[in-house]
Formats: structure tokens, sequence, C-alpha cells
């Protein structure tokens, strides 16, 4: 009698625990080791950019909420910085600060939620991820006493952004900015110096900075393989070229360079939040623009640094109040796309680590 | 669209308070303190009367202990087995013959055991929520009952009602049986738990030997679970529990032969109460066979970090993917009796069982081994709320190259050590000081040792901080930061 055995198909998802959202997998298998995969989206998809060409710029900015639903903040500002171009619309610098504070604080919450579900999907049972949950909790109290909502804000508006924050807002936010460095250094403690978490996240999914250019990577995925390249710096919107600050890169580009480029960007940011509210000026927070803004026929393509990296807005417009072309770059479908690299001939649990330190939003992959 | 905040916000808040309302209902909550002040006056004098009572009856039975009128007698409330023999005896004097005790003192003795265990399972998955909430900075479930304690109660009765389904193309009959079948390893192993120097359901000579056979018994249950279920998910992880159970059973035995040479025994009763007589926890002398016991108890009951036979992130649920209402609530219920069975493993082998120095002539020597027994779930759920999972390599890998080779090299200390105290005749507490003592010095340099022959670098001067980029770039920069450290 042979002992042979044949390559099962295993489906990971729609509905699995680590696949993030519905998304699925099909896997090829033998025994433990992934031979193959296919990654099979669309499962959210709700046809947004469609949509978008029968409504108004400002009417789009609530899709961008629901695209990347744990970055709201960021990608509102993408679609605004975009329009702004395309319209040639002055933003007041009150206005950019506050996008600034806001762009920072959405980042340290959805690195906290990245981190945590990637350290839940290497097997620590949720106490990491609720314990980023308490400053992810504090971020989202001050998102609903600015402007109401927690996850999808739309608070940015072309032109600045809908809201002044309430006068209870900045001591909180102070608050928060002090006992973030503290917090962080918790969870270096606890889970850096971690014998399992480490054998469990270095050398897993390496990806060298050939491949993660050739796979047009970006935002922590790209860093983490060592390419310093953060939009911030590169291309600086807003005020960002007011802020001192540094760009973190990994070294062999492992799941576990990207959890720690995630965790030290979570330090620049309080940097960042920090000079931002040393240098908030006074004035308007938003500049009038028309109800229904008709830019010059033309194209633009706006991007800005979000969490999961560049988050892209192309926009077409025919001078009327809506844009003929509404396209969204988006950071996660792109960074998903080297999973089948990481992941062929690798055992199921490190796959998922792998597929969990991408931080896949699949409300942005399906649009 | 206005300058103001949205009408709808709510009004903002004094300073220093949350901002939202469920922030203020979790800050407002009272602690257990204040909730012990706003007590009625006639529960308290109701308290009061209960503590003077029991009082009362803690100095009448000192006084009986100190009189020694006590022991031994069938009243002997601190060994239930006097009783049990006393009754025995009364019912071998009937015409009826040996089979009427032997039915009537069985049955007993078995309705104990499982409603011990019943009460646990009562109560056990509350007392592991609430207190991995408590590690997770949460309340956990605190809604059914007072303090949420009827809530494992909502939970059954909820997975009563749900439907139980058979998979198309599952085994109909082997898929039916395992939830029933996992549940006989579980309870027969507690047979020969000594719980007081009389009180053994099974008092066999050979009870550590029918512990670790009857315990390997449940990989067979799990095995059919993840055969029948007709899914790739369920197949997987019972082909990862069979692989580590068979694994982990060896490193398991061969810390328990260490602790049969020392004791000389492999009754369970005999075993603790050498540890009695002797005034020592094995534990003490035997860190490395203790630690040997535990970690691959995690392993063999599916706890963290070892519960990858289950590994919620990659296979779903494992073995019991399938399985929904009360079958599946089986098959949890059969994990937490498992915890606690191996946390009275763990405290009958190494941590003294019902003996505490003593107080095992005050306090019932059962409630001590159950106290010990919580102790011992109480550090697999501290485990579970703090550590990541292994993967099955490393576990493997773990127990064939390092437990199972160190364990080996402890039987042949423990052996020398063990023919030193039979033929020496020296006071015990400076030869069981003594081998304490080397064990542990023997434990730390080994393990060093052993690492270093196997090649295991912990790896922690690897740099633990990101780098920082001086300059923004592309591919050359990256290869220019490469090359520059």
């Amino acid at each position: 009698m042979t002992n042979a055995s044949e390559p099962y198909v295993l489906n990971i998802g729609p509905q699995h625990p680590s696949t993030h959202g519905v998304f699925r997998i099909r896997v090829v298998m033998d025994g433990e080791r992934i031979l193959d995969l296919d990654m099979i989206v669309g499962y959210l998809h709700r046809s947004m950019e469609k949509l978008a060409e029968e409504r108004t710029y400002t009417q789009n900015i609530p899709f961008t909420d629901r695209a990347d639903y744990l970055a709201a903040m960021s990608s509102n500002l993408g679609l605004c910085l975009a329009a702004e171009r395309l319209a040639d619309v002055e933003v007041p610098e009150r206005a950019s600060y506050l996008r600034v504070i806001f762009a920072e604080l959405q980042r340290i919450a959805s690195h906290a939620m990245a981190n945590g579900t990637l350290v839940s999907d290497a097997g620590a049972w949720q106490t990491p991820l609720l314990y980023m949950f308490r400053e992810r909790e504090k971020i989202l109290d001050l998102f609903e006493m600015t402007c109401g909502a927690r996850l999808t804000t739309n608070y940015m508006r072309i032109g600045g952004v809908a809201f002044e924050p309430p006068p209870e807002f900045w001591p909180a936010l102070q608050e928060l900015v002090d006992e973030l460095p503290d917090r962080i250094s918790e969870y270096e403690e606890l889970l850096t110096q971690n014998e399992i978490f480490i054998a469990r996240t270095r050398g897993v999914g390496v990806i060298t900075p050939e491949d993660a250019i050739n796979g047009s990577l970006v935002g922590p995925a790209l860093r983490g393989s060592g390419v310093p390249w953060d939009l911030r710096k590169a291309e600086p919107y807003c005020v960002y070229d007011r802020m001192e600050f540094d760009i973190p890169i990994g070294t062999t580009g492992d799941v576990y360079d990207r959890f720690m480029v995630r965790l030290a960007e979570t330090r620049e940011s309080v940097k960042i939040l920090r000079q931002s509210i040393a240098g908030i000026p006074d004035g308007p927070h938003k500049t009038d623009i028309p109800l229904a803004l008709r830019p010059e026929p033309g194209e633009v393509y706006g991007r800005v640094e979000g969490p999961r990296g560049e988050i892209g807005f192309y926009l077409v417009s025919d001078g009327g109040p809506a844009p003929y072309r509404f396209h969204i770059r988006a950071p996660s479908l792109i960074n998903l796309s080297l999973l089948r690299e990481m992941a062929q001939g690798v055992a199921l649990s490190d796959a998922v680590v792998a597929l969990g330190s991408m931080d896949i939003v699949v409300g942005e992959i399906d649009r | 669209m206005t300058d103001q905040p949205l009408a709808s916000t709510p009004a903002s808040p004094p300073a220093g308070q949350p901002a939202t309302p469920m922030a203020r209902e979790i800050i407002a909550r009272g602690s257990l303190l204040q909730d012990a002040k706003n007590v009625s006056v006639p529960l308290k004098a109701a308290g009061a009367v209960a503590g003077l009572v029991f009082l009362t009856v803690n100095a009448a039975i000192a006084y009986i202990v100190i009189d020694g009128r006590l022991d031994g007698e069938w009243y002997d409330f601190r060994d239930l087995g006097n009783a049990m023999a006393r009754l025995r005896a009364e019912l071998d004097d009937t015409s009826a013959g040996p089979w009427l005790s032997y039915w009537v003192t069985g049955l007993i003795g078995g309705v104990g055991i499982l409603s011990f265990l019943g009460g646990f399972l009562l109560i056990g998955s509350w007392i592991e929520r609430r207190m991995l909430a408590r590690f997770q900075i949460r309340v956990g479930p605190d809604r059914v009952g007072p303090f949420g304690l009827l809530q494992p109660l909502a939970d059954a009765l909820k997975l009563m009602q749900k439907e139980v389904l058979t998979p198309i193309g599952a085994d109909k009959a082997l898929f039916l049986l395992p939830p029933v079948l996992v549940f006989i390893p579980a309870m027969l192993a507690w047979g020969p738990m000594p719980w007081a120097p009389n009180m053994s359901y099974l008092d066999i000579n050979v009870g550590l030997l029918y512990v670790i056979s009857i315990t390997s018994l449940s990989v067979l249950a799990i095995w059919m679970a993840g055969w029948s279920s007709n899914n790739h998910y369920a197949l997987l992880g019972a082909m990862r529990t069979v692989a580590m159970m068979v694994s982990y059973e060896i490193p398991i035995s061969l810390s328990l032969i260490v602790v049969v040479l020392l004791t000389g025994s492999l009754n369970l009763g005999e075993i603790v109460a050498w540890q009695g007589e002797h005034n020592v926890w094995l534990g003490a002398l035997l860190p490395f066979a203790m630690f040997t016991f535990f970690f691959s108890s995690t392993a063999e009951i599916n706890r963290t970090p070892n519960d990858i036979a289950e590994a919620e992130s990659e296979i779903v649920a494992g073995f019991h993917t399938e399985y929904s209402g009360m079958k599946a609530g089986l098959f949890l219920a059969v994990e937490l009796g498992n915890a606690l069975l191996v946390g009275a493993l763990l405290a009958t082998f190494f941590l003294g069982g019902y003996t505490a120095f003593g107080l095992e002539e005050w306090i019932p020597p059962y409630l001590i081994l159950a106290a010990k027994a919580g102790f011992g779930y109480f550090l697999f759920i501290w485990l579970r709320g703090t550590l990541p999972r292994f993967k099955i390599d490393q576990l493997m890998n773990f127990a064939w190259k390092y437990l199972i080779p160190l364990s080996i090299a402890n039987v042949l200390i423990v052996a020398v050590e063990a023919s030193i105290a039979a033929r020496w005749d020296v006071e015990g507490i400076f030869i069981y000081g003594s081998f304490a003592i080397v064990n542990l010095a023997l434990t730390v340099f080994a393990v060093r040792a052993w690492a270093k022959v196997i090649g295991y670098t912990p790896d922690l001067e690897h740099p633990v901080g990101p780098r920082f980029a001086s300059k923004i770039g592309g591919l050359e920069a990256a290869r220019e930061i490469q090359g520059g450290t």
C-alpha cells in the first residue's frame, strides 16, 4: 500500500475568523502546507465608483467613509484634496491643521486595530486587541464629540472641515497625547519580546524591497520591507511640511517588521499631534464653496498617506456638478495582491499571520 | 452647513468626564465595595448571625479534632471515606451479600464525583469568562442572575434550543458518537483521584498508569469527530490533535515516571501520602517534571498556547467545526472538565494533593484538593489571556527536540537520587532539601546546555525597534540604507 497524499482544496472564507471581512481565499493544500491560492474578492461590492458619478463631489464624501471604514478620516481627506485641486479651492490654515490632527488620530486608531488583530491572528486570544481598543475608544470618543459619528465620520469638506471641534475636545486630546507614549511602551514590553510572538512572526511572510516595489506595495507594508517611502514626506500635503517626524522602516520585510513599523508610526503620529496642537492658528475652519461645485473640465489624481498606505482618488470632471469618472486606488487591494507570493509553500498558520500583517479592509478592496 | 457643531451632538459633559454615554456608564458602574455599603440592615444582621454560627461551628470542630474523638469515625466529615466504610460494613452484615454494599457505595461515590464535575461545569465557564474579562479590561457576563452567575445555564439553554445539524456526506454513526464518547475518559480519569486518605473512588495500585491510559483515549473520539465531519477544517484539526497527543504522551509519561521513582508507588493515594509524610511538595523537588507535565497537558487538552487543534484564527473550531447546538456544547464542557482534571492531577502529583503541611487535619482535605485544582484551572485561564499560539511544527519540535531528551536526562538524575534516598537513612529535610537545590540547578544548567547543543539562540539581540530613514526614496534609497548598516 502506498502512502501517497493528494492535494485538496480548502475554501477560507467568505466567513472565516481571520479574513477580516467577507473575503475568500481558495487554497490548494497538501496537508498543512499551502501549494497555491486564489483570492476571490467582490462579496462586499457596492458599486461605489459608479454611484459616485451621479452625485456631487460633497455628496461623495460619505462613500469614502464606507470604503475604508477603519480609516474614514484619511479617505475623506484624500477625496477632499483631490477635489480641491480640481476646483482650485483654497483651504484655511486652521482647517489644514485640523485635518492633520484628525488624520493622525485616525492613523493611531487604525494601527491599533491592525496590530491588535494581527496578534489575535497569531493566537493571543483577543487580549492585545482589547488593550489596543482602549486607545482606539478614546480616539473614537474624540471623533464623536466633534462630528457625532465614530466610524463613518464624514468630517472633511471640500475647502476645510465640517465643524469646529467643541471646547472640551482640546483638553481630552491633550490628555490622550500625554498618555499614548506610555501605552505604546506597554505594548512594546508585552509583545515585542514575547518568545512565542517572535517565533510566529519573524521570518514569516518576507517581502524583499524589490518585490515590494514590483508589487507596488504602499504604506507600512512597503516600509516594513525597508523602502523609505511616505507621502507625508515625499509629497507633503496639508501642513505636513512643517512637522518634524521620522519614517520608521523595517529590516527584513517580515511580519514582525510590519508590526514594529506600525507601532513606531504610532509614536511618530503622537509627535505630529503634539506639534499640531502647539501650532494650530485661529481662523475659519473652512472656505465656503458653492453647493454644487462645478470644476473646470479636467482630471486630477490626489493622494494621501492613509494608515494602510497611499489612498488615491482619480477624478475626471466634464464641467458638471458630478464627477465624470471617480476611481479609488485602494491600498488594501494592492497590498493584498502579494499574499499569493507570501503564502505559497508555507503552513496555513503562517499564511494567516501574513494576511493579518497586510492589514486589509474588505470594504476598501471591494468598494 | 453651519459653523456650529451638529445640533444633535449631546450636551458637552463637564470637564474630566468621559464623553460618550457608554464610557460614562462603565465608569459609573459601582465597585463591589460600594455595593456592599448599600446592603440593607436585616441582611447585615443575618450576615452577622451566619458569621457567628460559622465561628461557633468551627470552634466546636476544633475542640473535637484536638480531642481526637473524631479520628476515623463515620462522622469524621474530614474524610467521607470513613462514612462509606461504615456503611459498607453495615451492609455486609445484612443477609443480602457483598453485591449490595458494592452497588450502593459505588453508586454513591459515582454520583458524588459526577455532581462535583457537573457543578463545576455549571460554574466553570462563568469563572473563565469573568477572569478572562479581567485580563482583558472588560466586564464579562454580568447580566443573567447575580454577577451573571446564571450565564452558563442560559448558554446551555440556548445551545439546547439550537438545531443539531448533520452535514451532507458525514458518516452519520461516527458523527453522532464523539460528543458522548469524549465524555467517558474525562469522567473515568477522576476515578483514582485521592480526595482524602480514605476517600478515593477507585483505589487501585496502578492508579498512575490508569490515568495516563484513560486520558489518552480521548484522542479516539476527537479523531472520529474530525474524520466523520466531512470537513477539511475538522480533518485538519483532528490530524493536528492526533499528532500532538501522540507526541505529548511521551513527555507526560516521562515526567510522571520521575514521580514514581521518588515515591516508589503507582498508587495516587500513596504518592500524596508520601508528600504529606515528608512535608514536601514534589513540585519543589522536580521542577522540570512539573513544567513538562503542565506544558504537555496544555497540548493534551487544547489550551493556549498549544490550542492548535482548534485554532480559531486558522481552522475555525478544529475538530468540532461541524457540530452545532448541544453537541458543540458537550465538546466545550469536556474541555472545561479536562482543564480542572489536569489541575487536580497537577495538584496530586506535584503540589501535595489533599495535604497542606498539617492543615488537612483542620480543613476537609477534599476542599484543599479542590482549591489546588482550581489554582491549576486559574493557571490555564491566565495563559489563555496572555500568550499567543505556537505553530504545529514548533510544537512538535519542542516535544521531540527539547522535552523528551531533557525528560530522559531528568529520569536518570532522579533515579540516582531515588537510590540515594533509599540507601542512606538521612533526615528527610536535609536530603530532600539538597535534592530540590540540585534539581533546580541541574534544570537550569541542562536547559541552557541543551539549547546550545541544539543550536537554539533566543534571538533577543535582533534589533527590536525599526530603523528610521533619513531620506525618502525608492529602491535605491532602500538599498543604500541596507548597505549602510
